[in-house]
């Protein structure tokens, strides 16, 4: 599976070689051209089959996932980090993770229960405070194994849940390989639209990928496809999740970069109930995806975005249903298909 | 102009959901205007033709407002919001909203004694009447403006969006007034300002102006125990030196002073601590815009009740009739 490959490969902001690597592989025989630019956005592009002038749509989805970046190496050879995109500090104690260039298996530092008091328990070391540890025992012997500025991302293998139901899936990076593996999946179809497949770096720093392969590629149109956050554990009161595993795709209202193109989001509905896809709404205001970036581009460009629900995001682990990525993928194919013909009406 | 400025505030627009205000402004310019266009994202630019020898300016006000959007409802048909834009909390309350279709809804927080200070957003709800999630779903994802009558007090008036309608109507009368210009006037009404200037910023990077001036409101800290800061209402148009996001560029700064000082236009300068206009995205537009910003002095802004003069109002119309019938040197 495209995913598997996906989440298990190394990409964190700056560094998303690896999954590049896999994506032209996936696509190479699939799409019209494949180039990657300046700042590691891989564009591949699907001429469409429709008569001249074409309608331009822009999928996107970003590559790089988050992580850690190693910024002292200490005396007794463990390495002191910052973090690429937003972690939050809680979850970082103890976990497995993979270092540098080498791939180098190591782990967060926590102090064992036998020897800390109840109220330290309590209190969250912060950032600053962990090391990682690989195992090298000086200064020196870390050093040939790792440089600054090398990256970490967390040591999880992608496995599946359980096979019937929601067909839940766990793994790391599902936002955004969710949807890269769902853009990836959109080579397979023929469209009347003039494709171009931006899967785009450095999303986690600042959208900034998204922002120049806009800049090149003139969308007319544009969807950012997204891994999102899902917190529908049950709550006392009743009141908004922000998505839900299993009700089928995501699409986004407003968050925090952009307010979605009403009548792309209208079409969106239309094709789902149309082909009896389910989807949901993403609650408003909650982050923010390449869209923002994407939809201030030159002189505008309308712009939608499309998610795939995923429970535990930016953190170890994260869980996904590949009912939703599989209705995401159907969902995209036919609003795709039904945009040449609806747009005119709609613009 | 009360009429105007009426019609304005009163129609719904939302940030992202400009349609309807859009349409509102379309029908008060289209006598007036050589061109008329929608861009990608919504903007509204109304062209109107130099007669020759002057440069292309772009004249800027926002036609989005505040508002709401909902984000959840509830078994019993409550809905739950998120804020379009910068929403003062305390003064939703007891409010009451309007969808685009026209109907509303009330403002209510939940337990009431609770709240010694501001509410949090997340403990209110708007109550459409519903009886039940099954009357209120479709609601789910569309977005409220407050419900305001306009008031006229005389000198002054109050009403809902005076944030920028009312830049929209000095727009909207500025161009029915002008006589003749040099140069090619593009008034943009522009969306998404409130969420971040979005609109202002793909409008200008479309248009490549020459000169940018943005007309929006402005704090007035004439109020009991306000900031110190120097705008007041009644004081004449706020000629911008600064703001939080921008430095005027001072050629466009000292056009509007010298102009105003010619003509006997009282005026002020307003010199403000935070907040911005779409000048500073027009400002650093591709190679950067000579670019500058004639405020009116608003009180209460981004609340259902914003106040400004409508001296000031007159006044601002003026000056720019006096800057855009005569050539432009910077």
């Amino acid at each position: 599976m495209l995913l598997e490959e996906l989440s298990n490969a190394f990409g964190p902001s700056g560094c998303e070689q690896e999954v590049r690597v896999v994506l032209a592989r996936a696509l190479r025989d699939r799409v019209d051209s494949l180039q990657t630019d300046a700042l590691g956005n891989l564009i591949a592009f699907k001429q469409g089959t429709g008569p001249a002038p074409r309608l331009k749509v822009l999928v996107d989805a970003h590559t790089d996932e988050v992580g850690l970046m190693i910024t002292r190496i200490e005396k007794n050879g463990t390495l002191g980090f910052r973090a690429v995109g937003g972690i939050d500090d809680r979850l970082l104690l103890a976990k497995g993770v993979i270092v540098g260039q080498k791939r180098l298996p190591g782990v967060i530092l926590a102090p064992p229960v036998h020897l800390t008091q109840k109220e330290q328990r309590q209190e969250v070391i912060k950032i600053d405070q962990l090391v990682i540890d690989i195992g090298a025992t000086s200064e020196e012997e870390a050093r040939e194994l790792v440089r600054l500025g090398d990256y970490a991302v967390f040591d999880t293998r992608f496995q599946v849940l359980t096979g019937e139901g929601l067909r839940v899936v766990k793994g790391k990076a599902f936002d955004d390989r969710a949807g890269c593996a769902v853009a990836a999946a959109l080579a397979d179809g023929e469209y009347a639209v003039d494709l171009y497949l931006s899967f785009s770096a450095q999303e986690e720093v600042g959208l900034r990928g998204a922002r120049v392969a806009a800049f090149r590629i003139e969308p007319d149109v544009a969807f950012a496809l997204e891994g999102t956050v899902c917190d529908d554990m049950p709550k006392d009161q009743d009141v908004s999740p922000t998505t839900e595993l299993g009700k089928g795709p995501a699409l986004t209202l407003m968050d925090h970069s952009f307010i979605a193109d009403r009548r792309l989001v209208r079409l969106l509905i239309e094709t789902a109930e149309a082909h009896g896809l389910p989807y949901q709404f993403k609650q408003p205001g909650i982050g923010g995806t390449d869209a923002g970036a994407i939809h201030l581009s030159k002189t505008g460009v309308p712009t939608a975005a499309v998610s795939v629900p995923c429970r535990y995001i930016h953190a170890p682990a994260s869980l996904l249903s590949l009912n939703d990525f599989d209705h995401a993928v159907a969902l995209m194919k036919a609003t795709l298909q039904a945009l040449p013909e609806k747009w005119e009406n709609l613009a | 102009m009360k009429d105007l400025i009426k019609k304005l505030t009163e129609a719904y627009g939302p940030s992202g959901h400009e349609e309807q205000i859009r349409e509102t402004i379309r029908r008060e310019v289209e006598p007036f205007a050589d061109e008329i266009r929608v861009d990608a994202l919504g903007n509204l630019f109304v062209l109107k033709k130099g007669q020759g020898g002057g440069k292309r300016v772009l004249l800027a006000a926002h036609m989005d407002e505040i508002g709401l959007i909902i984000s959840y409802v509830d078994e019993q048909g409550f809905l739950r919001f998120q804020p379009i834009g910068g929403v003062d909390v305390m003064t939703l309350v007891g409010g009451r909203v309007q969808f685009a279709d026209g109907a509303v809804g009330v403002i209510a927080p939940e337990k009431r004694q609770e709240f010694k200070k501001e509410p949090e957003l997340s403990r209110l709800y708007i109550d459409i009447g519903a009886t039940g999630r099954d009357e209120a779903r479709g609601r789910l994802g569309q977005a409220v403006a407050f419900v305001r009558p306009f008031a006229d007090l005389g000198g002054r008036i109050v009403a809902k969006a005076l944030d920028d309608r009312i830049g929209c109507a000095v727009l909207v009368e500025t161009l029915r007034r002008l006589e003749s210009s040099p140069h090619d006037l593009y008034f943009l009404f522009s969306v998404q300002e409130e969420v971040g200037l979005r609109g202002a910023r793909t409008s200008a990077y479309g248009l490549e102006p020459e000169v940018g001036i943005a007309v929006d409101i402005t704090v007035a800290a004439d109020t009991p125990e306000a900031n110190k800061l120097a705008m007041k209402l009644g004081g004449g148009p706020c000629i911008k030196v600064m703001d939080g996001n921008m430095l005027a560029h001072p050629g466009v700064k000292n056009l509007l002073i010298e102009t105003a000082e010619a003509q006997a236009i009282p005026y002020q300068l307003e010199v403000l601590d935070h907040g911005t206009t779409g000048a500073s995205a027009i400002q650093l537009t591709r190679s950067g815009v000579p670019a500058g910003c004639v405020s009116i002095a608003c009180r209460y802004s981004h609340t259902p009740s914003e106040m400004v003069d409508i001296g000031d109002v007159e006044h601002t119309v003026r000056l720019l009739l006096a800057v855009l019938e005569k050539p432009i040197e910077l």
